[in-house]
């Protein structure tokens, strides 16, 4: 039922907003979220946006493993 | 694609198994980690990540598919609605293959009832609006990351006026399911790999009442290989260090240690806490989700009577065992025989999340 990719939003209309992957575009429901960009990577479940990936955070994790795989 | 490649890396993924593996070198026994979430148990067996790991880690999965631990009334309920003649079943993918006691909502299909597999539950409001006629139920079946899509589709319905739209709500919740399993003794368990998405909404809290009493390490993990790899170090970290047991997050990129305020507020307004029948494990206290008296009118059960069969089990599907972690696919008698992903006999057979169907994509025994 999740889909754990991140898909980025390109397109806002009030509640709505348009999410693109690989040219794949799809219209989802962005109710459940407070702030949201054009350009933010959004997680999406059935449809709706349940969260916004926070791209700080996605750098930390990256940098730690960038350290393991220099070790 | 951003966000999903770097997560990806082989040659990392080894480096952080053997730094597992050493952690395990020293230590007696065996340390059994179990997920509770069906995408999870998809990743884990697609990723091929525990065959990188020591033997000394026992993987279990646990009941983290919602179609799986949704009990067959709750389905005969559906095909009862479904045989109604003024009703269209509106509903995600995996349930409509899932038998009841006598039928399916796929054998209902093809004897003439309206069934329509939807994506999101917003498509439900678009059908009712096209079907005035019609009484448009949907089977809301999902845990915490569906249910604030489901109360989001009812307050829409109150706000376009839309009267002939239903909700059959099956809706559960994850923390009371691993209370249960920690209640029964009937497994060990070391450690849990917490569902990634259930705790985007949910946020690290309502596991740390758990982890305090019980004194289970429990991991908030992403869905990559590296995240799946990750977690699991940080898992085996707290089990073989013997630190204090505690919540930690390795999917801070997604998880917000308070959880979507937004998503939950939602559910607090249109859903009331009940306790809940679940497949494998039985009436659980306070862990499933009634439509609230305030939108009762988009309440199926309140609004729309039918005739419900009597409720029967197949004797020999061991579909409850398994989501309790105490047995494993191939221990059924019925497993990858009679039953498969064409012609399911359990509802873990059905779902693309479900652990026999993981077993019996990734041919595992």
């Amino acid at each position: 039922m999740c889909l754990a990719i991140p898909m980025k939003l390109i397109k806002i209309e009030g509640d709505k907003g348009e999410v693109e992957l690989s040219g794949v575009k799809k219209e989802v429901s962005l109710t459940l979220l407070k702030e949201v960009e054009i350009g933010d990577y959004l997680i999406i479940h059935a449809g709706f946006a349940i969260e916004k990936l926070n791209e700080e955070e996605a750098k930390k994790t990256l940098a730690i493993w960038e350290e393991i795989g220099n070790l | 694609m951003k966000y999903i490649t770097e997560y990806r890396n082989k040659d990392l993924s080894h480096k952080i198994a053997d730094r597992i593996n050493n952690l395990l070198n020293g230590y007696k026994g065996k340390i059994s980690l179990m997920e509770v979430c069906g995408t999870h148990t998809h990743a884990i067996f697609r990723s091929g990540i525990m065959s990188l790991l020591s033997d000394k880690i026992e993987h279990l999965s646990g009941p983290g598919c919602p179609v799986c631990v949704t009990p067959n009334k709750y389905i005969d309920t559906a095909i009862a609605y479904s045989r109604l003649g003024d009703t269209i079943i509106t509903t995600f993918g995996d349930m409509i293959k899932v038998p009841g006691s006598t039928s399916s909502l796929e054998k209902e299909k093809a004897s003439g009832s309206k069934v329509r597999i939807i994506y999101s539950p917003l498509e439900s409001l678009e059908i009712a609006k096209k079907n005035p006629e019609k009484k448009i139920v949907f089977l809301g079946v999902g845990f915490e990351t569906t249910a604030p899509l489901v109360a989001s589709t009812i307050l829409s319905a109150k706000d376009e006026n839309i009267k002939n739209f239903f909700v059959l709500s099956g809706h559960k919740l994850i923390p009371p399911a691993m209370t249960a399993l920690l209640e029964s003794k009937e497994i060990k368990i070391d450690g849990f790999i917490c569902p990634g998405h259930v705790s985007a909404i949910i946020g690290e809290g309502p596991y740390r009442p758990i982890v305090k009493k019980y004194g289970i390490p429990s991991v908030i993990i992403g869905f990559e290989p590296l995240d799946l790899l990750e977690g699991i170090e940080m898992l085996t970290k707290q089990i073989t260090q013997r630190k204090k047991p505690s919540v930690e997050n390795q999917y801070k990129r997604v998880v917000r240690s308070e959880g979507n305020k937004k998503a939950l507020t939602l559910i607090d307004k249109v859903f009331d806490v009940k306790d809940s029948p679940w497949r494998g494990l039985g009436l659980l206290l306070k862990s499933g989700l009634s439509i609230k008296k305030a939108y009762a009118k988009f309440d199926a059960e309140k609004n729309i009577e039918c005739e419900i069969e009597k409720t029967k089990e197949h004797p020999e599907c061991i579909c409850g065992k398994v989501l309790m972690g105490t047995k494993k696919p191939y221990d059924c008698k019925l497993y990858s025989k009679t039953c498969t992903p064409e012609h399911p006999i359990g509802p873990c057979m059905v779902s693309s999340e479900g652990t026999c169907a993981a077993y019996y994509k990734f041919k595992k025994e």
